[in-house]
């Protein structure tokens, strides 16, 4: 399943990319499976990922819970807590 | 209505006068915010940014009566004093153009996709989300704040 995954600020510049198209297995079918799949990776993606209060998540550009479907197609985007305004 | 998410500055009286001239509106109520003491950059999410705002100001006219309404949220490098958000709401009364206007701004500072990384003497740092953010839009969860 591809997926577009999508990096902002404090997530993106310890990642050192802001997007990438990635295939995952057709099991990834939430935000939370995701985070754990990327997670795997190790190094920056490890640490980024394990503090689980400090990413937050959209799936098609709508904030989303760790228990959010994904499907293949989506952009599914990982970011710190909004501080606009 | 109208929603910008633009780099370019805005002027507060220009965007009221460009209201939706209808005889019925009898309060205008506007926020502006600015940036205070560090220089900083203001990153979004291009489109979801937009969207959020909209569906805030969607839920604002649910709950008030908001006859026009002003969003306008700058991004890239701001220094200290530039304007960075400007809200705006137009209203036949002013109970419901103040809470529409702070309710707009609450949400927007926990809900729009914008990161604030400000560049200060110890060099540049991410500005962490405060809790008092969440209580100031948390509270309007509470279904009796609503314009009596």
């Amino acid at each position: 399943m591809r997926l577009t995954v999508r990096f902002f600020a404090s997530v993106k510049e310890q990642l050192g990319k802001d997007m990438e198209e990635i295939e995952v297995p057709a099991g990834i079918g939430t935000v939370a499976a995701l985070r754990t799949h990327l997670m795997k990776r190790g190094g920056d993606w490890q640490s980024v990922f394990s503090e689980k209060k400090l990413v937050r998540a959209a799936v098609n550009q709508e904030m989303a819970q760790a228990g959010a479907a994904i499907k293949a197609g989506d952009e599914v985007a990982f970011f710190p807590p909004v501080t606009g305004g | 209505m109208k929603i910008s998410v633009q780099r370019g500055d805005f002027d507060l009286g220009l965007e009221v006068k460009a209201f939706a001239k209808n005889p019925k509106i009898g309060a205008v109520a506007t926020f502006v915010g600015q940036v205070r003491d560090v220089a900083m950059t203001l990153e979004h999410y291009s489109g979801m940014t937009e969207k959020a705002i909209a569906q805030i100001v969607d839920e604002a006219k649910a709950r008030w009566q908001v006859m026009d309404c002003t969003v306008i949220h700058r991004h890239g490098e701001l220094k200290p004093g530039d304007q960075i958000v400007l809200v705006a709401v137009a209203s036949a009364h002013r109970g419901d153009a103040f809470a529409a206007c702070e309710f707009i701004m609450d949400y927007l500072k926990t809900q729009a996709p914008f990161w604030k990384k400000e560049h200060g003497p110890q060099g540049a740092r991410w500005v962490e989300a405060r809790s008092s953010d969440d209580d100031a839009a948390g509270r309007w969860k509470d279904p009796s704040r609503k314009a009596g």
